[in-house]
């Protein structure tokens, strides 16, 4: 393969470890900082791409239209997309986190399972919706003309990057005011906080809607990196599991961490599979997506049991006052 | 609609025995077990190994017992996967849970690590049996027995509810009767109070994992005799075991067995009015109507 193939290769590789970044960022609010257990991120996923395409592909027209069906079609600019994404899963958010986070920690968990399930399964089935299993296609891109065609990956980098490092900023400042510092006692120590005072209930919603928007953002990103969404993308495996494995390979609680995560295990995952389809006989390269999630499912189990910090584990002092 | 809900009452006593064996777990380990769905799913799949490869090699015959779908080897087969299974959930606790639990780590993080056992399961199925659904005996469908009110219902069906009603009992009289029961029951009210009275937690543990895959295999048997085999036939059923344990009321064993019927039901009666692929939607729905009227469940005591 020439140099140039390469690095094509190593940007598109980026860009996804980018959006996965994004993600493991989103949840890394929920679970590193508060401690709640959201194991739909696969919804989330869903929801943020499904309104960014719907945001600004145009209404079908003419022949098209015999073959694509969608609710609406609004022909708006990424940027809107993007933001109705944001907006759309933040509004989820709350609508899961009203029942369920009063309760015990793990109601949380299974109502995101739920909730990613449902949407998946109304994607797939509603036709009339946003196409059904076949899924939309031809979704636009942003500053499409500025390079040559082949050349755009490297623009979409940029954008992609750049919106992560905006998003780990916010975060970072976020985390590091007043209101970072209630997320985290609320993590450590719910009764201790709430003897302080602190609304809990709020504090954690607040958390689950500024995590979840983030993963719409992510969402939105892939939708318009791959141009083209169907349900069959937001299984529980690619769509959840692989962003928990993410964050707690990077660790926890560290924003570094949970994109030096997603980098680090995306590179894992694709270049691992290409070298685990050569290695395999024949008969089993069919399966090697399995055993590719099979050995992911016993890295975070042993992440779990001898490194639960990650790879860099939680910032002691987020607090430029103490020294 | 009648008929539905007698497909409800047989789809509910299979949800039982998974929901009857997570609702113990959760009651004296104190986590959602994630993986519970796909103990169902491996106990399914090792059935069809035992019943389509092993027992044929062994030159077990295949006939079958009267109108029902199945002979000698699943009959043989129904037992021994309810004990391999049982050890193979014995053995996820001693490799993965135990040293969580020796390290106090919170009931989140061993849910993730049921959650990750969980894909692990999924992905062995898959590995070994491929992706597409499989049946124990392929071949057209045993004739359903008329009964009144223009209800169908398969000999194959009776049974299962014969089969899940007899494993309620006897797990019922062991609860009841003998010395592990009256252990695991104290140990469900309160861990450290069993610890100090002299019963060996450790034990109780084993003994509920136990159980609870031994139930779950039991379950998933059942349900790829009445209905197919899948690798995602577990996950599937996740949202509907759940719903029924915490409609019963985490931990009570009784509960489950009501809730568990109830999701069977609804799941059932839906398909009248929506495609069947939404069953787990349903579940979800009623799921979060009870987390929003009754969260402690409609036989549950208030917890803190």
């Amino acid at each position: 393969m020439e140099i140039g193939g390469v690095i094509a290769y190593l940007v598109s590789l980026a860009i996804m470890a980018g959006i996965f970044a994004v993600f493991a960022l989103g949840l890394n609010i929920q679970w590193g900082y508060t401690g709640l257990f959201n194991i739909g991120i696969a919804g989330f996923f869903c929801i943020g791409a499904y309104t960014s395409a719907l945001i600004t592909t145009p209404m079908p027209t003419g022949l098209y239209a015999e073959y694509v069906r969608q609710i609406f079609g609004l022909n708006l600019p990424f940027i809107l997309g993007i933001l109705g994404a944001a907006l759309v899963c933040g509004f989820i958010a709350y609508l899961i986190g009203y029942p369920t986070l009063r309760l015990r920690e793990d109601y949380l968990a299974i109502a995101t399972i739920g909730i990613a399930e449902t949407f998946r399964l109304i994607f797939n089935n509603e036709h009339w919706l946003a196409n059904g299993p076949r899924g939309l296609m031809g979704l636009p891109q942003p500053l499409q003309g500025l390079v040559e065609p082949r050349y755009y990956n490297y623009v979409y980098l940029l954008i992609v990057l750049a919106i992560m490092v905006v998003i780990y900023l916010s975060i970072e400042r976020a985390i590091r005011s007043p209101w970072g510092r209630v997320l985290r006692a609320i993590r450590e120590d719910e009764i201790a906080s709430a003897m302080s005072g602190k609304d809990i209930f709020t504090f954690k919603m607040q958390s689950l809607i500024f995590g979840s928007m983030i993963m719409g953002v992510a969402g939105a990103l892939y939708a318009h990196y791959t141009k083209a969404i169907s349900p069959g993308v937001f299984t529980p495996l690619l769509g959840t599991f692989i962003i928990w494995v993410m964050l707690m390979a990077g660790g926890s609680g560290n924003n570094k961490g949970a994109i030096l995560g997603a980098f680090v295990i995306w590179f894992i995952w694709t270049i691992g599979a290409k070298v685990l389809t050569d290695l395999l006989p024949y008969t089993l390269k069919a399966r090697a997506p399995y055993i590719r999630f099979l050995i992911i499912g016993i890295l975070l189990e042993i992440i779990l049991i001898y490194r639960p910090q990650g790879l860099m584990g939680e910032e002691k002092r987020v607090s430029k006052m103490i020294d | 609609v009648p008929e539905l809900i007698v497909y409800g009452i047989v789809l509910g006593s299979i949800i039982a025995l998974g929901a009857i064996g997570l609702t113990l777990v959760y009651g004296i380990l104190r986590f959602a077990n994630f993986a519970h769905g796909d103990l169902m799913t491996a106990g399914a799949y090792i059935a069809f190994f035992l019943v389509t490869v092993l027992f044929p090699w062994l030159d077990i015959p295949d006939t079958t017992f009267g109108s029902l779908s199945f002979g000698w080897r699943m009959a043989l087969a129904f037992p021994i996967v309810m004990a391999c299974v049982a050890m193979a959930a014995i053995l996820f606790d001693r490799i993965l849970y135990r040293p969580l639990r020796m390290k106090r780590s919170g009931p989140v993080i061993l849910a993730m690590s049921a959650l990750g056992a969980s894909f692990i399961i999924r992905m062995i199925v898959l590995i070994l049996w491929g992706a597409d659904s499989l049946f124990y005996r392929p071949g057209v469908l045993r004739p359903a027995i008329e009964l009144s009110l223009e209800i169908k219902i398969r000999p194959d069906q009776i049974l299962i509810l014969v089969t899940v009603l007899s494993l309620v009992a006897l797990l019922y009289l062991f609860l009841k009767r003998t010395k592990m029961g009256k252990a695991m029951r104290a140990t469900a009210d309160n861990m450290e109070l069993a610890r100090v009275s002299g019963i060996d937690t450790e034990r109780v543990i084993i003994w509920t994992w136990g159980i609870g895959g031994a139930l779950a295999a039991a379950g998933g048997i059942l349900y790829g005799i009445d209905v197919q085999l899948h690798p995602y036939m577990g996950w599937n059923f996740l949202l509907p075991l759940f719903a029924a344990t915490i409609l019963g009321g985490i931990g009570n064993m009784y509960g489950a067995l009501v809730g568990a019927l109830i999701m069977g039901i609804a799941q059932q009666v839906s398909t009248a009015y929506l495609l069947p692929t939404y069953k787990p939607a349903v579940a979800f729905i009623v799921m979060i109507l009870i987390l929003l009227v009754k969260p402690q469940g409609i036989f549950g005591r208030r917890r803190t």
